[in-house]
């Protein structure tokens, strides 16, 4: 039955490889290190981010903040790289402890306050979204020469693809994610307050750490996406990532993970990620099929993956075998 | 189990108060090592309290707790678990969406260099399982597994986290007769191996296939604590119940029912309710006898189409019938006083006045609303003819007492006018007038020609008010006494279903 | 009755009240009306038009979670019908025709996501997550990416034009809430789906069909979306798919909890969400007459719903009720059952 839970993220896998080599068969240039590089870089910034929702997902919560916390920390950035002369490296520190901490808060008062995380975190999107604005309506440039050093670091592989530190950022992510959630005490935590909060808490685990942690991590995460998106974009911008959160989301789910939590990896994710990408990508290289149509699949998409679900969990709990037993006893 | 070996867990003077009630009075329970300690007694008698305040999830109001002679004074579950005493519930307090091992495990998951070790917890795990005689996968989901196969892991955590004290609530009460078995060559072993175990059931065959020695709680009490071996079924169950077995006789002549009204062939839900058949008729009221887990309350859920029956074949006044959902079922003018008020009767949030016409306006439609002065109407009537007691008819439900939720469903249902109330324990939980009172309503019904069907634990209550007694056990129906052979005498007998002849 | 609507609706109020009267100190002219060329204006008129697209939604919304759901589609749903109603009219249509045909398209996003919750029994959030990230490319879709334009005079006036001399949106809001209002509460549906909501095993035991009052009441959802995205295209003469209704479904789902309607379903009130939706307009109209830079906005929105959020959380209104009880006759009453059981525990 293992096969249960890894099933939706080996289809998600398979639906990868198997739509882009469609791409490749109908684009033979779309298998080249150039496009596989822009997907990481492309993908950055929303990838780290699927990466802190998959924490808060699996645990049974969800931020809808973590679009705003990007805009927010792009132009806290840029704001503070123009007015002061502070090196972008401790900026990145103090804006990434300023996140971390911003969803801790949220997480102790979705814990403490025993609010739902949908409307907590809605106060946070709004809040972080304010004050962004704040700081600065317009776009402000980046011009560091840090900034410019950091951009110009990048491997190119053969085939002319531009492997940047951004995109090596979002892989150390995931694996460090994967890391944390299958082979410490916390990432098991984690599946188990997603599993049942109350049951969590009678087998003793920390529920209150546990889930101002996951909200650390995802906001923390969210201000890391930030600095890649300042990275990618030279600028800082209020009305920026507007929606990230949903795209994140959706990624998630894509990724085979449960909405109700307890059940998913964050490996899924990764290609979730990738699929959507991979749709962009794709209307790109078409040049006739609009935008839109990325929307429209990937609703597809979630709505297929939710089926899915919902199937393998009408199948599992009808197959439950009494049967067990007799094979059981010894 | 030697007479001069101390006692593993003594717990004395045991009391705990709830506003209006003694839940617990001066109880007394002595575990000692390698024994299965039974604890019987009906609902309501004590026997959850009491492990609640044993396992720090309630804080008793009296008494000392000794484990291994020094005492304790848990605050919580966890810290009783610390402490040696282990839990396990009839839901399975474990997370199905993680593998069998880390149930096992969760929080102290062996690590190396800081990573949790997954082959070596698996390994271990199947090392523990094996132990309990369980030849499985631990890498696979728990979810994976049967209650039972869940059970026994719930177990094996408990016992791993405690070792000392382990309790056992009501375990089997979804586990077929296989299951059954397993689980109690678990038990036996954990005897062996010289743990203490309570085992609450309300399976008496259950009890003294595998048990040693019982207490029987009622009201609150300590009745007294047995040697099984020394005693008869039937007087475990008088023990429980309370009644001296010669007592009571039916007193009333309820006359010739009328018509038929309900007939039943070969009822049956897979998983709930073996088949069986019932005729029902007009003016007459059916009880349905048998301890709790006998499949009273499946029977009238399937009757009503709560949980629909999956075979068998319903007639009518003569005319087939489908009963697929309770809307179907109130179409037919039946209706259902479900056994757990408060998450399928009352709507707590509500007013008394909605609570009482919900029913009625169900079937009305959305869109023919009751006039409000009908509504006052109704609401005032029942409320004066069932003398339930409230500030007003605005007060949500959820505020009133148990007796007067119950008054307030019963006349939801009886505003839609019945011609087939099914009442499943309908006077469960609330205080001695109430009591008193629903029954000479049951009573008075019957007489206006109405048919009842009444599921009840409680013996006495039934010879009052019924014309026959269907007798259920293990889900199936086991026997049914008529006019003059109703006594509790007999019910008891029926449900402990001796053969030879007693008394 | 009125006595406990009022009660009910009082904190709505006098948070209402509060916010006017900021606005009025800050801008004395803020009640003042004036005609011209036959149309209201004023301050006041301004936030019951600018308030339309939320009041509308929060009308289903506050339905909607009062049955334990959420609709996290009404934003795409808006963008949805004003495109279908823009292209009815730009391809000759009559704006009857094109309102017509709006309004079936919102009732069949509301029929869609009804299906999936009371059907599939998928989570709402989840259920309706796919058409709020689906819907939006659907609407472009029709709108081939563009903003759609039109000249239609009897469209342009349902979402700009007056009647009486009063905005339409405002008519058509206040005409919605009035119908859905005295709908829910003449009939029986009120009662119904707050029984469902608080409890939906015991509604169902009672006979109340839950699964299609479910379904009817996202269709409602629907349709209230299908106003909405009316008012805004005939507003800005345009089906805009990218932003008409963008982030709406928040403020709306916001309008409902500031109308004191909790998440977890039950008792609700229309006429608090359309409070609920006023305040929050009202804020913003506050903050644009105080002068303060708009950018603040959002960060006092954002405070002022934590407030509002923290009061209604059941660990604070629990700490409330003990605090009140402490210093009350409820401890008095306890102390003597304590000590009865005392008594008892020693006899």
């Amino acid at each position: 039955m293992r096969h249960s839970t890894r099933l939706p993220l080996y289809i998600t896998i398979v639906t990868f490889f198997v739509a882009y080599a469609a791409c490749i068969f109908q684009f033979p240039n779309m298998l080249s290190s150039r496009v596989v590089a822009n997907l990481l870089t492309d993908n950055a910034f929303l990838g780290i981010t699927a990466v802190g929702m998959t924490f808060v997902i699996l645990s049974g919560g969800i931020d809808l903040s973590v679009g705003s916390v990007i805009a927010f920390t792009g132009v806290f950035l840029a704001v503070i790289l123009r007015d002061t002369s502070i090196h972008p490296l401790a900026a990145f520190a103090i804006v990434l402890v300023i996140t971390t901490v911003f969803g801790a808060a949220m997480g102790a008062i979705i814990y403490y306050l025993e609010m739902p995380p949908f409307i907590v975190t809605l106060a946070g999107m709004f809040l972080m979204r304010g004050l962004a604005y704040v700081l600065s309506t317009e776009s402000v440039p980046i011009t560091h020469e840090f900034y410019g050093w950091l951009q110009s670091l990048y491997w190119k592989a053969p085939g002319g693809g531009r492997f940047r530190i951004t995109g090596l950022l979002m892989v150390l992510s995931f694996v460090a994610a994967a890391i944390a959630l299958h082979r410490t005490r916390f990432g098991r935590n984690v599946y188990a307050l997603g599993g049942s909060a109350q049951t969590a808490q009678l087998m003793g685990v920390p529920c209150a750490r546990t889930t101002i942690s996951i909200y650390a991590v995802s906001g923390g995460l969210a201000g890391l996406a930030g600095i890649v998106y300042s990275l990618y974009t030279s600028a800082g911008y209020s009305l920026a990532t507007v929606g990230t959160e949903l795209d994140a989301i959706a990624a998630v789910v894509i990724g085979g993970t449960l909405l109700s939590g307890g059940s998913g990896f964050v490996a899924g994710t990764f290609f979730g990620i990738m699929i959507m990408g991979l749709i962009q990508t794709y209307i790109v290289f078409d040049g006739t099929l609009s935008s839109w149509w990325t929307k429209i699949v990937i609703g597809g998409l979630l709505f297929t993956f939710i089926m899915l679900q919902k199937g393998l969990a009408w199948a599992t709990t009808a197959r439950i075998p009494r049967a067990n037993v007799s094979a059981a006893r010894s | 189990m030697a007479v001069d070996t101390p006692p593993v867990l003594h717990a004395t003077g045991i009391s705990k108060f709830f506003p209006g009630v003694i839940a617990l009075d001066d109880v007394e329970l002595a575990l000692y090592p390698g024994e299965v300690h039974a604890l019987l007694g009906e609902n309501g008698a004590g026997k959850s309290t009491l492990i609640k305040c044993l396992t720090g999830a309630y804080s008793r109001d009296g008494g000392t707790i000794l484990l291994d002679g020094k005492p304790i004074d848990p605050r919580d579950p966890l810290s009783s678990q610390a402490a040696g005493i282990g839990t396990v519930y009839q839901e399975v307090n474990l997370l199905p969406n993680l593998s069998v091992a880390e149930n096992l495990y969760l929080g102290r998951q062996p690590r190396r260099f800081g990573m949790i070790d997954h082959r070596r917890m698996v390994r271990d795990a199947r090392a523990v399982l094996a132990e309990y005689g369980l030849d499985l996968d631990p890498a696979r989901l728990l979810s994976s597994y049967s209650i039972a196969i869940q059970q026994i892991v719930a177990i094996a955590r408990a016992v791993e986290l405690s070792g000392k004290v382990l309790i056992l609530d009501e375990p089997t009460a979804s586990l077929d007769r296989d299951e059954v078995q397993l689980m109690f060559s678990v038990i036996r072993r954990l005897k062996a191996r010289g743990l203490a175990v309570v085992f609450i059931t309300h399976f008496l065959d259950q009890v003294l296939e595998l048990c040693d020695r019982a207490t029987i709680l009622r009201n609150g009490c300590v009745v007294g604590t047995r040697r099984l071996e020394s005693v008869s079924q039937t007087e475990i169950v008088t023990m429980m119940l309370g009644r001296q077995l010669e007592a009571a006789t039916k007193h009333h002549d309820a006359g010739p029912p009328g018509k038929l009204l309900l007939s039943l062939r070969g009822f049956a839900r897979r998983g709930a309710i073996e088949p069986f058949n019932l005729d029902i008729h007009e003016g007459e009221v059916v009880g349905l006898a048998g301890l709790l887990g006998s499949g009273r309350s499946e029977t009238c859920n399937a009757i009503f189409g709560a949980q629909a029956a999956d075979r068998g074949t319903a007639e009518l006044r003569g005319a087939p019938l489908q009963i697929p959902n309770p809307r179907a079922a109130i179409r037919h003018r039946f209706a259902l006083c479900p056994e757990d008020r408060k998450t399928e009767g009352i709507v707590g949030d509500l007013s008394v006045r909605e609570n009482i016409i919900l029913s009625l306006q169900a079937r009305q439609g959305w869109f023919r609303p009751l006039p409000r002065a009908r509504i006052e109407e109704i609401a005032q009537g029942y409320v004066k003819a069932l003398d339930i007691r409230l500030a007003n008819l605005d007060t949500p439900i959820r505020l009133l007492s148990g007796g007067n939720q119950q008054k307030a469903l019963l006349a939801r249902w009886l505003a839609t006018e019945p011609d087939f109330l099914i009442l499943d324990e309908p006077t469960r939980g609330i205080d001695v007038g109430a009591h008193a009172e629903i029954i000479a309503l049951i009573e008075r019904l019957r007489a206006q020609g109405m048919a009842l069907l009444v599921a009840s634990s409680e013996m006495e209550e039934l010879v009052a008010y019924s014309s026959r007694i269907v007798v259920m056990r293990d889900r199936r129906q086991v026997g049914e006494l008529r006019g003059e052979a109703i006594s509790p005498t007999s019910i008891i007998r029926a449900i402990a279903a001796e053969e030879e002849a007693v008394a | 009755m009125i006595r406990a609507t009022i009660r009910r609706i009082l904190p709505q109020l006098v948070i209402l009240a509060l916010v006017l009267g900021l606005n009025f100190a800050m801008f004395p002219g803020f009640f003042h009306l004036e005609m011209h060329n036959g149309r209201l204006f004023g301050n006041i008129i301004d936030v019951l038009n600018r308030g339309a697209p939320v009041a509308l939604l929060s009308v289903g919304m506050t339905l909607v979670i009062a049955t334990r759901g959420i609709d996290l589609s009404v934003g795409a749903v808006m963008a949805i019908t004003g495109a279908v109603a823009a292209s009815v009219v730009t391809e000759g249509g009559s704006w009857i025709m094109a309102l017509l045909a709006a309004l079936g398209a919102g009732a069949l996003c509301g029929i869609w996501n009804g299906f999936l919750v009371a059907v599939l029994r998928i989570q709402p959030i989840v259920a309706t997550l796919v058409l709020m990230v689906a819907g939006r490319g659907i609407a472009q879709l029709l709108t081939k990416g563009a903003i759609l334009t039109f000249n239609d005079p009897g469209l342009i006036r349902l979402g700009g034009g007056t009647i009486l001399s009063v905005p339409t949106p405002i008519w058509i809001w206040v005409t919605l809430a009035v119908v859905v209002g005295l709908v829910v509460r003449r009939t029986a549906l009120g009662l119904l789906i707050e029984a469902t909501g608080i409890n939906e095993r015991s509604a169902r035991l009672a006979g109340i069909n839950a699964k299609v009052l479910l379904i009817a009441v996202y269709l409602v959802t629907g349709l209230c979306a299908a106003l909405a995205g009316i008012v805004v295209t005939g507003d800005i003469r345009g089906a805009d798919a990218n932003n008409a209704g963008l982030w709406m479904e928040l403020d709306a789902i916001l309008a409902v909890v500031i109308g004191g309607n909790s998440l977890l379903g039950g008792r609700f009130s229309i006429t608090a969400s359309l409070l609920g939706a006023l305040i929050i307009q009202s804020v913003n109209s506050a903050i644009l007459l105080s002068g303060m830079p708009v950018e603040f906005n959002l960060v006092i929105k954002a405070i002022i719903i934590i407030a509002i959020l923290v009061i209604q959380s059941p660990r604070v209104k629990h700490s409330i009720y003990l605090l009140r009880a402490s210093s009350g006759p409820v401890l008095a009453r306890r102390a003597v059952a304590a000590k009865g059981a005392v008594g008892e525990d020693h006899p």
